[in-house]
């Protein structure tokens, strides 16, 4: 796949997380697709250098193999390790080392959750976790939820990046409070990258309107119709969506202006 | 399944991935890692809650009964 081709004029600042350049703003995920071939065609298409992944038991009483890594070329994609279906601080960073241990990289998106319904974080054990795992050596990508406090305590902890939520996983809402993300991105240093809750290009777009530095989305892509071709759509979402928040867009008024000269109509 | 060849005094019983197997009394991690047929590169191990980050220390760790054994991977995951 050629790099993505940028129109005269579209240039941007590199996108970088703690000094890794990463070649795409959109993240994907790994998880639920129908088939392994349908998954590595999507992240093929939505132009992801990161892919997520998840660390589990492997079933040994079952013949078929639930890896991912065999359909994956490392040499391809940054694998980001995630700690989903982590409830406490200590299973978190258990994960996040277990994770580290098969060798790739020390970057982990680490995902404390506080409640079975929400899937919401429990943001204490977060900012614990956040400590713990940067004091040993980990780049950390915290998930959280849309609070500024709490994005700015998980920026002071040493996270490289906050990812705070556009709605709740897999629920495809898409953003729910625009002006929650942009104060977040106004208001810290490290990158910003919704994770989570994007349902269709439209919120692809509109998300990096506000100026985040990026997108991680997972569900969006695996639960369409077509994987694929949604993958192809949010890749030119996210592209659209920056441009246009660098562009700057027009104020908003109450009244029309138009845009045709007023004067040189026929008497 | 190693249970045949490995029964009462001369088998040791660790929980590998939360169920109990049988293995010959002096087996390593390694040796299990053989019969379950998982290659170790594509693994990592926890044994009793210490992750061996040296692969090569499998071959020399030996099981006991009560040992826990994790074997973890990567699956797909967002």
């Amino acid at each position: 796949m050629s790099a993505p081709t940028l129109i005269a004029g579209s240039t941007d600042t590199p996108f970088a997380i703690a000094g890794r350049t990463l070649r795409s703003r959109l993240m994907v995920g790994t998880g639920k697709y129908r088939s392994p071939d349908e998954m590595v065609r999507a992240i093929e298409a939505s132009g992801a250098e990161v892919v997520t992944v998840a660390v589990r038991r492997v079933n040994l009483n079952r013949d078929s193999d639930d890896g991912v890594l065999p359909h994956l070329d490392p040499s391809r994609y940054f694998l980001l390790s995630n700690t989903a279906g982590c409830y406490n601080a200590a299973d978190a960073v258990r994960y996040a080392r277990l994770a580290r241990a098969a060798g790739f990289n020390e970057w982990v998106k680490l995902e404390v959750i506080g409640d079975q319904d929400t899937l919401l974080p429990d943001t204490a054990a977060l900012l614990e976790a956040t400590r713990t795992l940067v004091a040993d050596g980990f780049v950390v990508l915290a998930y959280t939820n849309d609070d500024l406090i709490t994005a700015l305590r998980l920026e002071d902890a040493g996270a490289a990046a906050v990812m705070p939520l556009a709605s709740p996983i897999g629920s495809g809402l898409g953003l729910l409070n625009p002006y929650s993300i942009r104060t977040i991105k106004h208001r810290l240093s490290v990158p910003v990258i919704v994770d989570a809750g994007v349902g269709t290009a439209s919120d692809a777009c509109i998300t990096m309107e506000q100026g985040v530095d990026g997108i991680l989305m997972n569900t969006a892509l695996a639960a369409a119709d077509d994987p694929v071709r949604m993958a192809r759509a949010m890749r030119l979402a996210v592209e659209a969506g920056r441009q246009a928040h660098l562009a700057g867009r027009m104020p908003r008024r109450e009244v029309a202006v138009p845009s045709s000269p007023s004067v040189g109509m026929l008497e | 399944m190693t249970e045949q060849r490995a029964t009462g005094r001369e088998g040791v019983i660790p929980v590998v991935n939360g169920e109990e197997r049988t293995v010959a009394a002096g087996s390593t991690i390694g040796d299990l890692l053989r019969d379950l047929a998982v290659s170790a590169d594509a693994v990592v191990v926890e044994h009793n809650r210490e992750i061996i980050r040296d692969r090569e220390r499998l071959n020399t760790m030996v099981l006991a009964t009560g040992d826990s054994v994790e074997i973890v991977h990567f699956v797909g995951g967002g």
